[in-house]
């Protein structure tokens, strides 16, 4: 099988490709010359650096604020979007619902954002909310766009799993929210923890849709760094793109494999039932 | 028949519109009502003011005036950079879209012909950059590229070239940024894809003579086509309002749309034209995002 030697050859390219860049920024923010691109022995002040700068730790903290309350929010919107896509039938509006959910995946961020801006005036004209612009509507917008995510991770998690459970629930006279909080919840549950992983971590890392619906007084953090990177490369800045890197990899790993463990187990115990029943 | 269903439904729990109801009106109020007020503003004229518009309606001697401004439009029609930048942003948008698809294609082909057990793992590692933010992966090709970074001296060390070459600040750059940033979103639909083929059909074609090559061209690569549109849809239409990476990878022969959206926006404070700017960039894509959203639908009633 050439052509499968010939993938497998572009798997491991494509693979190095995409984590090189990210192995040597972290190198690099242990670098202890000033020139960013001349290596000058292993340093890590510039680590020890950043927690003097309040600013750039006000960023993080409101960043991480905004990422928790949008990782909450759109895993329960999306939860709820991809029940409705997979599990109630026909409506009225339901293909403009589909378009509506899926569309923000693709939609350009400036676009999006420009909206959203233009909306948050409007309606600071028309009714006074909001008057000020800030850590609120940076989570409307990132709720927004998150929520498509979501439903997309957990719908196709719903469309998977076997059905034959809720029906026998439901045969048995169980009222739908107890056959979804009692079944179909901890059947998709390792598809909400993705979702909210994902949420979060999109969140973190606007910097279009929050630089369009900030206010004065909430830069996040996305915002300290490009301002930053648009003068030129920086170790301080190399030093919190590594931490942020770090965090994100731990935790999606960490998820990752719980997630697997839960699957494995669910798997092995519907596996005994049915042999038993058979 | 008909009726009995309507009393059945109407049976339901009220659950039922609870639970269609609160994502609807969301994403109808977030979603969908902002493209109404960009449409209206992109008729408004700049003006100093907070909002920084004029209205669209205005009430006096008991006379309704509605003033559409046009100008915005006519701006864009005329100035030659409005137009220089969507072409630009709709080039660069078409070939990135195919360098990832050369690119991902492989890769995706790979894991979903990989060890069952192997798969999740790949397909982690291909996945997990999408989820650190794209901001400092852009930012990280900053490092390598510019003139004294690692490339550059790399090169000029092994003698290849003997002064740098400027890469970064130029549109091989923005090309290396948006095919390394977009490539995961090329290889996850193609995986959904490629993974649930029936691979008793290319045994059943090498049985009857045909080559590997042979069987891949008239076989995977017909079968993996809504694969393919999924993933070069979530490449190209975000790439065409593309801003991060031109804007830090890029140099001044860089135009992008959304590059200058933004700047319209956050340098000239003029609002209306870039309203008119992101609805004429929404007619552009509104074909492909229908694309995109049909396709997905199809994907998810399971076809």
């Amino acid at each position: 099988m050439t052509s499968f030697r010939f993938s497998r050859f572009m798997l491991f390219a494509g693979l190095t490709f995409i984590y090189l860049p990210m192995l040597i920024l972290v190198i690099y923010s242990f670098n202890a010359s000033r020139l960013v691109t001349v290596w000058g022995g292993w340093s890590t002040k510039w680590y020890a650096g950043l927690l003097d700068n309040t600013q750039l730790m006000n960023a993080v903290l409101r960043s991480l604020e905004i990422a928790s309350y949008t990782a909450i929010a759109a895993t329960a919107l999306g939860t709820l979007a991809a029940l409705v896509l997979t599990r109630i039938g026909q409506f009225k509006g339901r293909t403009l619902f589909g378009g509506m959910v899926t569309a923000p995946l693709v939609m350009p961020e400036v676009i999006t954002g420009l909206s959203l801006l233009l909306l948050f005036v409007a309606m600071a004209q028309l009714i006074g909310w909001p008057m000020e612009r800030g850590v609120v509507t940076i989570w409307i917008a990132h709720t927004t766009f998150c929520t498509a995510y979501v439903s997309v991770v957990v719908s196709a998690r719903l469309r998977e799993i076997d059905r034959s459970m809720e029906e026998a629930a439901m045969d048995l006279g169980a009222k739908p929210w107890k056959v979804f909080f009692l079944i179909t919840l901890p059947m998709i549950a390792p598809s909400l923890a993705a979702g909210a992983m994902m949420s979060f971590a999109l969140s973190l890392d606007d910097l279009v849709l929050a630089s369009f619906v900030s206010g004065p007084g909430s830069t996040t953090l996305p915002m300290e760094i490009f301002s930053a990177v648009r003068m030129g490369v920086k170790p301080e800045i190399n030093a919190i793109a590594s931490l942020i890197l770090l965090f994100i990899s731990v935790i999606t790993f960490l998820l990752w494999f719980f997630t697997r463990r839960a699957e494995e187990k669910r798997k092995k115990a519907l596996h005994k039932f049915k042999t038993y029943k058979g | 028949m008909k009726k009995l269903g309507n009393k059945l439904l109407g049976l339901l729990p009220k659950g039922r519109h609870a639970v269609i109801g609160v994502p609807f009106f969301w994403m109808l109020l977030f979603f969908l009502l902002p493209f109404a007020i960009i449409i209206k503003i992109s008729f408004a004229e700049a003006d100093i003011a907070i909002p920084p518009y004029t209205s669209l309606t205005a009430w006096a001697d008991n006379q309704l005036t509605v003033l559409l401004n046009f100008g915005n439009y006519v701006l864009l029609s005329e100035d030659g950079l409005y137009l220089a930048a969507y072409l630009g942003s709709l080039k660069i948008a078409f070939f990135s879209t195919l360098l990832c698809l050369l690119v991902g294609y492989p890769m995706a082909y790979a894991i979903a012909r990989s060890d069952k057990q192997m798969r999740p793992v790949w397909l982690l590692l291909v996945m997990m950059p999408t989820w650190t933010a794209l901001l400092i992966r852009v930012y990280a090709w900053m490092g390598i590229l510019s003139n004294n970074g690692l490339l550059n001296n790399t090169l000029m060390w092994l003698g290849i070239v003997n002064e740098p070459v400027q890469i970064l600040n130029t549109n091989i750059a923005v090309y290396i940024g948006i095919v390394y940033a977009y490539l995961p979103f090329m290889v996850l639909p193609l995986y959904a894809n490629l993974v649930k083929h029936d691979l008793s059909l290319l045994e059943a074609a090498s049985d009857l003579g045909a080559k590997s090559l042979t069987a891949f061209w008239k076989i995977t690569l017909p079968l993996s086509k809504s694969g393919m549109i999924a993933g070069s849809m979530l490449v190209f239409i975000p790439v065409v309002g593309e801003f991060v990476i031109p804007e830090l990878l890029g140099g001044p022969e860089t135009l992008m749309i959304g590059k200058v959206l933004w700047q319209e926006f956050f340098n000239n404070r003029d609002w209306p034209v870039a309203s008119s700017l992101a609805v004429i960039m929404l007619l552009l894509l509104i074909i492909p995002i229908i694309l995109f959203n049909r396709n997905q639908a199809r994907e998810l009633e399971g076809k």
